[in-house]
């Protein structure tokens, strides 16, 4: 998490051809259309070399038009892309000092293990070939495998294999366009680490395109949410995920509750809201909007519930009238929903540490939370955007 | 379990008895009569009848009188093949990879000279390289062809003749073939530093190449085989095994030399299949 890759941003902003200092990826007002479709929208992104960078959105949303412009599989419509000060927007595929890990992995059938790794190393006539395969092979623990072929081995190998084939070539920037995307949920997870690892030890720079918010997540230094061509947000997970800029970030990084609220009052370093005739505060900092309207955005495990009247720890903002509609139980936590006054439910999920009492359906609550962990949107975005992430997994 | 097993097993033999039957029927019981007639006493005939007398001096005297046509089958098939090949392995790429909407339009004209028949298709060459026609003229005019020169009775109008009736043949397995290839591998030999001219020889024809095996077979076996191209485009002097094997079954009655001339050509053909087939070494790829 050291390397958070907003702090160049601005600096190089209409200057097209970026700063020939920059080593790291830089797009500039990168667009790419088909047709009357705009998949890449004037992008603007700065990738610092040696980093973990994952470009996380939708299906749909141009994460991999971006990543196949940078590999030069596709030309962008316009812009200007440079890798360590060098324009490539233009340059082609075989001469860009990036390598991809396709999605389906793209093997070659015909060749066996050691043929695929190899394949990159012949083509720039590399010295000592063998020595360096078996190296990589071993990298990747498949080195008892080098003399089968592709289909020979399981899902999980073939994507070490994708892996190790453009690895080998120590590529400036290396491209994972959801290499994870077919394996199973438990290979998954060992593979995240397993990358993760490797990426530490070789310190290359990966950009790694996922719909996955965890994957994105626990991988990745630097994330930035990309929707409808656009980023709506770059930063730290951490920070992406504390302190959402866009109801579409808020609901496609885990969860949000969202209610709506006016801004009755600001203050230096807070602000009030009236929300359906309760008063709750938000730190200035953590609020996002242009005018008086706004969705207090809070997350379901920051919320607190209790018994009318009860005491919790969260002074400031109080919510009674809460009626309990569902209880999930989760083993680790309890997920509530909570029908409030105004007729909205709310999510809850409280951890299972035995300190506090199980709620059952109909039960009477309050709910409350710290401010410090409260958001505020804006009012014209839709309050559904991006929740509908589960349904295309 | 076992008695669907058994369903199963009945319901298959079932299936397989019709074209069992037939081949039995048409290949087994003539390929057996050929088999017999090569061997018959060549001194029978349709008056006399024929004796069976292990003559297997029949094959060295077919080998002996027939060389020439045997080779010059050969020859012709080989060369019309290779130029299928080329011409084929354009065609079926270009409507594999570059045909977009096009792709069924362009299928569909490879095989519609199918519509129209076989004889008909050769004897239209004959007036296209005809003596006085344009593409005679033409070359003469250039002065790639003599004054007098022409193409009809030449091997160039029998070879340009199977190279034009087979090529369907050799397009249609190819196409098979490249439109099976994920075009992801081309990407991927592109982002791993091969110009597109290596990436096509590392990739896309090796990936081919069960299409290249088969559509070369089923281009070469009836082509080496043909007399329809020599009668109607050559001349006695391209004569190829099968108009001889023709004639002597028809005009000259020769049933025994016809018979193992068939049989030479046929075990030929065979033993350069499996050779052709285990050096292309293809196959894991099939």
């Amino acid at each position: 998490m050291s390397q958070v890759a907003e702090a160049p941003k601005s600096e190089g902003g209409t200057d097209p051809g970026g700063d020939p200092s920059y080593d790291g990826l830089r797009l500039r007002q990168v667009t790419k259309s088909f047709g009357a479709f705009t998949a890449v929208d004037s992008l603007d992104l700065d990738i610092p070399r040696g980093s973990f960078f994952a470009l996380l959105g939708p299906s749909g949303c141009g994460k991999t038009t971006t990543l196949r412009m940078v590999a030069g599989l596709e030309t962008p419509t316009s812009g200007t892309i440079t890798l360590a000060g060098e324009d490539i927007t233009y340059a082609k595929p075989y001469r860009r000092p990036v390598n991809t890990v396709f999605q389906s992995y793209a093997l070659f059938p015909h060749l066996d293990i050691f043929e695929n790794v190899a394949f990159g190393l012949r083509r720039r006539k590399s010295k000592d070939v063998t020595s360096q395969v078996n190296e990589m092979l071993d990298l990747v623990e498949l080195g008892n495998q080098a003399r089968k072929k592709p289909a020979q081995l399981s899902g999980g190998q073939q994507q070490r294999v994708a892996l190790a084939r453009a690895l080998i070539n120590k590529p400036e920037v290396l491209l994972l366009d959801e290499p994870l995307g077919a394996l199973d949920l438990k290979l998954r997870r060992s593979m995240q680490i397993e990358l993760k690892r490797i990426q530490t030890e070789v310190g290359l720079t990966f950009v790694h395109v996922t719909h996955d918010q965890e994957e994105a997540m626990t991988m990745a230094d630097t994330v930035a949410v990309m929707n409808r061509g656009v980023i709506e947000q770059m930063g730290a997970p951490s920070v992406l995920y504390e302190n959402p800029r866009s109801t579409f970030v808020a609901n496609f990084l885990g969860q949000s509750n969202l209610i709506e609220g006016n801004v009755t009052g600001r203050a230096a370093d807070v602000v009030t809201v009236d929300m359906h005739g309760i008063a709750v505060s938000v730190p200035t900092e953590r609020t996002h909007v242009d005018g008086e309207r706004g969705w207090v955005g809070i997350r379901p495990e920051k919320v607190l519930i209790g018994e009318l009247g009860e005491s919790l720890d969260a002074p400031g903002n109080t919510i009674p009238g809460g009626v309990i509609t569902d209880v999930s139980f989760y083993g680790v936590s309890t997920q509530y929903l909570v029908r409030m006054p105004w007729g909205q439910e709310l999510t809850v999920f409280q951890q299972n540490t035995g300190r506090s009492k199980l709620f059952g359906q109909g039960e009477q609550v309050e709910l409350s939370w710290r401010p410090e962990y409260a958001f505020l949107l804006d009012h014209s975005q839709d309050a559904s955007a991006g929740a509908q992430r589960g349904a295309d997994e | 379990m076992s008695e669907t097993v058994r369903k199963r097993g009945r319901l298959g033999y079932l299936l397989l008895f019709p074209a069992l039957a037939w081949l039995g029927l048409f290949f087994v019981v003539p390929l057996y009569s050929l088999v017999a007639t090569s061997l018959f006493d060549p001194a029978g005939s349709d008056f006399r009848g024929y004796t069976m007398s292990w003559a297997w001096g029949n094959y060295s005297d077919a080998l002996h009188e027939y060389w020439q046509p045997l080779l010059r089958s050969i020859v012709y098939g080989g060369i019309a093949t290779a130029l299928c090949l080329v011409l084929g392995y354009v065609l079926a790429y270009a409507i594999a990879f570059k045909a977009g909407r096009w792709k069924n339009v362009m299928l569909v004209l490879v095989i519609a000279p199918f519509f129209t028949s076989f004889l008909i298709r050769t004897l239209s060459w004959k007036l296209i390289l005809a003596d006085d026609g344009v593409i005679v003229n033409s070359l003469q005019f250039l002065h790639v062809l003599g004054s007098d020169g022409r193409l009809l009775a030449t091997p160039v109008a029998v070879i340009a003749g199977l190279t034009y009736n087979f090529l369907p043949f050799m397009v249609l397995p190819l196409y098979a073939s490249l439109d099976k290839i994920d075009h992801r591998l081309i990407e991927a030999s592109g982002d791993l530093y091969a110009h597109p001219a290596i990436g096509f020889f590392k990739v896309t024809w090796p990936l081919s190449l069960p299409g290249v095996v088969s559509g070369t077979l089923l281009t070469f076996i009836p082509a080496a085989g043909d007399f329809i191209n020599v009668q109607l485009l050559g001349s006695p002097n391209q004569r190829m095994v099968g108009s001889v094997i023709q004639s002597l079954f028809t005009d000259a009655n020769n049933y025994p030399a016809a018979a193992s001339l068939s049989m030479i050509l046929m075990v030929l053909i065979v033993a350069m299949v499996v050779v052709y087939v285990r050096r292309a070494g293809t196959e894991d790829l099939l």
